[in-house]
């Protein structure tokens, strides 16, 4: 075995460990830590179901974002949807046989990546252009924005420029799942790539990528608008009514 | 205090342009700073505490473990900046750090720096910073500059909301001793008298009773404004304003007409008789909890089977949002919640606990109960303000956006001439009046005019429209705002009115006689 795919294969455990162990710990904190008013920004929906829909807007389509900035939606969206195509796509690496809806978006998730970087020039160049978004943009907020572009033109130019041994490649993905280390192509691009997506899961749950778990616990979008007809109380705030009470 | 101008008005646009960023333009905005008489009543340190920084810091962790909100939304953002533009105080100073956002970061980078590894082990790269004495003046100056309208987080694609993030460091700042003092003062005097003004019982009954003569020499009817009346069917928590000045006190006249000509049986409290709960503001829930169990109190005591609130922006907020949480003011307790049930089993379950008179004046208007003649406001070109805790904190009736319907409908009810603002100006996406979250007070002059901007942007397309010469407002600090900033604008101070007020010219008296 290379020294080279011992180290991506160390680095993907390692990697891997941390995006689920930081994420899951991440989650945690925000479910154990209660939210002792009912603050949901209003309108906001009087039933659980209706809560559902409006988290589901929220996710699949930016809704607030839609309201806000059109073209940070238009960007924004962009990015994330294609992102999910590409991921999608990228299953095919991990499953063998691939799943037939894998295989059915295929096609799709090969050009998204295009869409997916455009998208992400098209935020840069927000960050960059606007002064107001300019002066609220830390290091870290460009370099996020690097990274993924630089995943993404990394994968582009193997799909579209210079293949890479893609049978090798899905070999030593499976291998990594299954504990039976397969060789890694030594293809610069690949490595690249690898490197940056390994960077990338190790910085999400010590970033603002904590977003995509964020968003689904943010108080303002997820509570029933109910107060009058429930009464809601946190665990810490209970004891007050006691020592209160007449 | 620097000198200004305020800003300019743009002819044919309902909405202001949005500026280039000018850092430091408010730096030198701060409110005076609460004394030992105002903090100690409420719990906090008399002054600023020797070692603040390490209390502040372990507040912070504090506020991280009760609050999931202010949790969440420090990691969350993205700084994708669609905040950026959505702050009136921004649009009307163009400081930077009254963007949304940025406000947020004044906080969020102290976080990043002692609760994050990342900022632990790269403050540059992602921000962070330690908390010196300038980030503490900082957040002293521009956490005062932010009326906790929550417009930010209609439009963040997280729902962050930068008032609760304000509240939590208005909290901290409380804690070491470094709390505001208009806030401060005012709730300490809610604790001790009962309301905001510290109007003590007997000026209350005086104030009431000359009212009743007001209205008898008005209009020769004998309408009442009980006081402490055991046994009434509603008690009304109003703010104390409406006990005080126009015009506000109109609208209270109007409350008191509305119920005589639908017949109810109504009381005030001397005890409760503030609807206001400026703990909201400064994020304290045991101070909160301290001014709503007086609500309560009286409601017990008095035996009543409702509880109706006045015309009040962030008390009916903390009413209709918070009430049955701190204190049990509503319905639904579960069986075992002997505190709430107390109350709970004692108020009727037809209504809903609180209500807001808007939705009680809606409902006799439809029912019949009482009978307006619109033409009484016929000298009148009417248009409404929503109120930014109302609209984006609360609900009217029973579906969501009642609170922009229910107000509307009772306000055609009352008059024929009435116009909405531009549709980006009102219900959820309304401009605060610039006087919200606790800077209603003379050392924020500058921010709350300059915050105004947007509102009076708004309002003088609909003045050269549709000749509009009147503001109706639910919220007696819009209405003290407004009063107080129009002249700026070059619009007369008497176009703010109450809703009751239109209502109360309106409402036709001795119809249930």
């Amino acid at each position: 075995m290379s020294f080279l795919t011992v180290t991506y294969a160390v680095l993907f455990y390692a990697a891997t460990a941390i995006l689920i162990g930081g994420l899951a710990y991440k989650i945690s904190v925000y479910a154990r830590t209660p939210a002792p008013l009912k603050i949901p920004t209003t309108p906001a929906p009087t039933t659980t179901s209706g809560v559902v829909m409006r988290m589901g807007r929220e996710v699949i389509f930016f809704e607030s974002l839609f309201k806000s900035s059109k073209w940070t939606w238009l960007f924004g969206w962009m990015f994330h949807i294609s992102l999910a195509l590409v991921l999608i796509r990228h299953l095919r690496y991990f499953t063998e046989p691939v799943w037939f809806w894998v295989s059915w978006l295929q096609p799709f998730g090969k050009y998204a990546g295009f869409f997916m970087v455009l998208g992400l020039l098209g935020l840069w160049s927000r960050r960059v252009l606007v002064d107001r978004v300019r002066y609220i943009s830390a290091p870290s907020d460009h370099l996020i924005l690097a990274l993924l572009v630089g995943i993404g033109i990394t994968g582009l130019s193997m799909k579209f420029v210079a293949h890479t041994d893609i049978v090798s490649l899905k070999a030593f993905m499976l291998g990594l799942m299954y504990f039976d280390w397969q060789p890694l192509p030594a293809d610069f691009n690949l490595l690249l790539h690898l490197l940056l997506v390994a960077v990338l899961m190790i910085i999400f749950p010590v970033s603002k990528l904590l977003h995509a778990p964020g968003v689904f616990f943010s108080p303002t979008r997820n509570q029933v608008d109910n107060p009058r007809e429930t009464r809601h109380l946190a665990p810490w705030a209970a004891p007050l009514d006691s020592s209160s009470a007449e | 205090m620097a000198d200004y101008e305020t800003p300019k008005l743009l002819a044919d646009v309902p909405v202001v342009v949005v500026p280039n960023i000018k850092p430091g333009a408010m730096s030198h905005s701060s409110p005076y700073v609460a004394k030992p008489d105002h903090n100690i009543p409420l719990g906090f340190p008399g002054e600023l505490v020797e070692n603040w920084q390490e209390a502040a810091i372990a507040k912070m962790g504090d506020i991280l473990q009760k609050y999931r909100s202010i949790q969440v939304y420090l990691d969350s953002c993205v700084k994708c900046g669609a905040c950026t533009d959505k702050c009136h105080y921004f649009l009307g100073t163009a400081d930077p750090k009254n963007m949304p956002v940025a406000r947020q970061d004044l906080l969020r980078k102290v976080y990043r720096r002692y609760y994050t590894f990342a900022g632990k082990y790269f403050p540059k790269l992602v921000g962070a910073t330690d908390l010196t004495r300038e980030v503490l003046d900082d957040w002293y100056s521009y956490y005062h500059q932010c009326s906790e309208c929550r417009r930010c987080s209609v439009y963040c694609p997280y729902g962050i909301d930068t008032a609760e993030i304000s509240m939590a460091a208005r909290e901290i700042l409380d804690s070491i001793g470094y709390g505001q003092k208009y806030c401060n003062e005012i709730i300490a005097k809610v604790h001790k008298i009962g309301n905001n003004l510290g109007l003590p019982g007997p000026a209350l009954e005086a104030t009431l009773e000359d009212l009743e003569d007001d209205i008898k020499t008005e209009t020769g009817v004998d309408v009442k404004l009980p006081l402490d009346q055991e046994g009434a069917d509603i008690l009304l928590i109003t703010p104390s304003a409406d006990f005080f000045a126009e015009p506000h006190i109109d609208g209270l006249i109007g409350y008191a007409k509305v119920f005589h000509a639908a017949g109810l049986s109504w009381t005030l409290s001397s005890y409760a008789s503030e609807a206001a709960n400026f703990s909201m503001f400064i994020g304290s829930y045991d101070n909160m909890k301290r001014q709503a169990e007086r609500i309560r109190k009286a409601a017990l005591e008095l035996g009543v089977k409702r509880i109706m609130v006045g015309e009040c922006g962030h008390a009916w907020r903390a009413a209709y949002s918070f009430w049955n949480t701190l204190a049990g003011v509503g319905h639904g307790a579960a069986e075992d919640d002997k505190y709430a049930r107390m109350l709970q089993k004692q108020l009727d379950p037809n209504y809903p606990v609180p209500q807001h008179i808007c939705e009680s004046t809606y409902d006799l208007i439809r029912s019949g109960a009482i009978k307006l003649d619109k033409s009484a406001n016929d000298h009148r070109r009417v248009t409404f303000h929503d109120s930014c805790n109302v609209a984006r904190a609360s609900r009217m009736g029973d579906m969501p956006g009642g609170q922009f319907i229910i107000p509307r409908e009772v306000i055609k009810a009352a008059c024929n001439n009435f116009f909405d603002m531009a549709p980006e100006t009102i219900h959820e996406g309304t401009f605060c009046c610039g006087g919200g979250g606790g800077l209603l007070t003379d050392d924020l002059m500058e921010v709350r005019v300059k915050g105004a901007l947007p509102r009076m942007q708004a309002l003088k397309y609909v003045v050269d429209e549709h000749k509009v010469d009147t503001l109706a407002a639910i919220c007696a600090i819009c209405k003290t705002q407004f009063a107080k900033v129009l002249p700026y604008y070059d619009f007369p101070m008497h176009m703010i009115l109450s809703v009751h007020q239109l209502v109360g010219d309106a409402v036709i008296l001795g119809s249930n006689d």
